[in-house]
C-alpha cells in the first residue's frame, strides 16, 4: 500500500466519521457545524477524483452558503421557541430505517463494483470541439456551450425558489425586506472580518469567474463566492437585506436567464441554430453570458438564504 | 482497491447514512441536513463515473461533472425553499415537527371565546 492509498483510505473515514456526526450529534447548531466541516472533506475527495470545478462548487456552495442557511434559519427557529420539541424515534423504528439504510448503500455499492467496462464516456467528443469555443477548460464549456440549454433552465429554476420562498411572505409585507442576518450590534471581530476578507473575497470572486474559460472556475463558483461576500457583510449589519420589490434587485436576479436566453434567441441568425454561438466568436460570447450569471448568482443565492420579506415595505 | 471505487463506495455509505438521517431525525431542518447528505453521496457516484470516463487527454468525462456541478446549485436551492417552508410552517402552527398527531400551540386566549 503506497502513502497515497494510505491517504486515500484515511480521507474515507474521516467523510463518513464526520457525516455519521452531522447526523448522530445533538444539537442542530453542532450538525451543522459538522456539515460543513464535511463539505470540505469532501471537496478534497472531489480533488482526488480529478474534478476541481466540482470541488470548488462543493466547497463555496454545498459547505459554506448551505452552511449559513441551516446556521441563519436554525437561530430563527430557536428564537421562534421550541425548536427541539419533536419527539425522538423509538428503537423499533431506529432499527428498521438502519435495516434500510444498509440494504439500501448495499445495492448502490453492488452496482458501483460492477460499473461497465470500458467505462462509457463523452470526453472525446467534449475535446474534439473544444477548440471551435475557444475554451480551454471542458466542464465550462459543457456547462455554456454544449448544454447551454440546461444550464440556462438550471438558472430558471434558481429564479423559481426565489419566487418561491418570496411567496411564503404574508401579504402586509409583501415587497418589504427579508428579516437582517446577523445579530443587533455589530462585533468587533466580524467588523475586522469584512475589512480584512470582504475586498479580497470580491477580487477571488471575479478572478475565478475569469480564468473559468481555461482553468477550474466558471461563473458558478465565482458568483457563490461574491454572494458569500455579501453575506459576511449582511451579517454583520453593515448593510440590511434589501427590500425584495427592489428594481436593481429583481434586475439583477434575471439578468442571467434573461442574457442567457436572448443569447440563445439570437442564434438562429448568429450561427444558424437555437443557442448556437458564430464560429470564431463564441469565446467572447460566452464570457458575456458568464457575467451575467455570475451576477445573478450573486444575488439569488443571499436572497435565498435571507427569506421571504418580514418588514413592511413603507419606511 | 483504487480511489474512484473508494470513492464510490464512500457514495454509497453517505446514501445510506443521510436515509437513516431522514428517517429517524424528528427535526425537519436535520431532516434537510440528512438529505442533502443523500445529495452529495449521489452526487460521488456520479463523480466516479466521471472518472472512469477518463479519455481522449482528458483525467475525466467533462459531462457527468457539469452535472454534478449545476446538480450542487439546484440542491441547495432546493434546500433553500424547504428551509423557507418550515419556518412558515413554524409561524402558522407554533410547532417544529412534521408530525401530524402532536397538538399545535393552543390558541391565543380571547379569540376563540364568542
Amino acid at each position: 500500500m503506497s502513502i497515497l492509498q494510505v491517504l486515500d483510505l484515511g480521507l474515507a473515514i474521516l467523510v463518513l466519521a464526520v457525516a455519521g456526526w452531522t447526523i448522530a450529534a445533538r444539537e442542530l447548531f453542532a450538525s451543522v457545524v459538522g456539515y460543513v466541516a464535511y463539505g470540505l472533506l469532501l471537496s478534497i475527495v472531489w480533488i482526488r477524483l480529478y474534478a476541481p470545478d466540482v470541488a470548488l462548487t462543493e466547497a463555496a456552495i454545498g459547505s459554506g452558503v448551505t452552511g449559513v442557511l441551516l446556521v441563519t434559519s436554525g437561530a430563527r427557529l430557536k428564537r421562534a421557541g421550541n425548536v427541539e420539541a419533536a419527539e425522538p424515534s423509538g428503537p423499533s423504528q431506529r432499527f428498521l430505517a438502519a435495516a434500510l439504510a444498509v440494504l439500501v448503500a448495499a445495492a448502490l455499492a453492488t452496482v458501483i463494483l460492477l460499473l461497465p467496462e470500458p467505462p462509457p464516456t463523452l470526453a472525446p467528443e467534449a475535446g474534439q470541439q473544444l477548440a471551435a469555443t475557444g475554451l480551454a477548460n471542458p466542464v465550462t464549456a459543457v456547462l455554456i456551450a454544449y448544454r447551454s440549454f440546461d444550464t440556462m433552465l438550471e438558472k430558471i429554476v434558481l429564479v423559481l425558489a426565489v419566487v418561491g420562498v418570496w411567496s411564503l411572505a404574508p401579504d402586509r409585507v409583501w415587497g418589504g425586506a427579508p428579516a437582517p442576518l446577523g445579530r443587533a450590534r455589530p462585533e468587533g471581530p466580524l467588523l475586522f472580518l469584512d475589512q480584512a476578507l470582504v475586498p479580497l473575497g470580491i477580487l477571488v470572486g471575479i478572478h475565478i469567474f475569469w480564468v473559468g474559460a481555461d482553468e477550474p472556475g466558471g461563473a458558478f463558483q465565482g458568483g457563490a463566492i461574491l454572494a458569500a461576500m455579501w453575506m459576511i457583510v449582511m451579517i454583520s449589519r453593515l448593510t440590511e437585506p434589501p427590500r425584495v420589490g427592489a428594481r436593481w434587485l429583481r434586475l439583477a436576479l434575471v439578468a442571467g436567464p434573461a442574457v442567457f436566453l436572448a443569447v440563445g434567441l439570437a442564434g438562429p441568425g448568429m450561427g444558424g441554430s437555437f443557442f448556437a454561438y458564430p464560429a470564431g466568436f463564441a469565446k467572447p460570447i460566452i464570457l458575456f453570458i458568464e457575467a451575467f450569471m455570475v451576477l445573478s448568482i450573486a444575488a439569488t443565492l443571499p436572497m435565498l438564504v435571507a427569506g421571504p420579506p418580514r418588514r413592511s415595505p413603507e419606511r | 482497491m483504487n480511489v474512484s471505487s473508494l470513492a464510490g463506495l464512500v457514495g454509497a455509505a453517505l446514501v445510506g447514512l443521510g436515509l437513516y438521517g431522514l428517517i429517524v431525525n424528528p427535526q425537519p431542518l436535520r431532516k434537510i441536513l440528512a438529505f442533502n447528505l443523500i445529495g452529495s453521496g449521489a452526487f460521488l457516484v456520479f463523480g466516479i463515473v466521471a472518472r472512469r470516463g477518463a479519455a481522449a487527454a482528458f483525467p475525466f468525462d467533462p459531462v457527468p461533472q457539469a452535472m454534478v456541478i449545476t446538480g450542487i446549485v439546484v440542491a441547495f436551492a432546493a434546500s433553500a425553499l424547504a428551509v423557507a417552508l418550515i419556518l412558515r410552517l413554524q409561524e402558522e402552527t407554533g410547532k417544529v415537527t412534521l408530525d401530524p398527531d402532536v397538538p399545535s400551540k393552543p390558541p391565543v386566549t380571547g379569540a376563540s371565546n364568542p
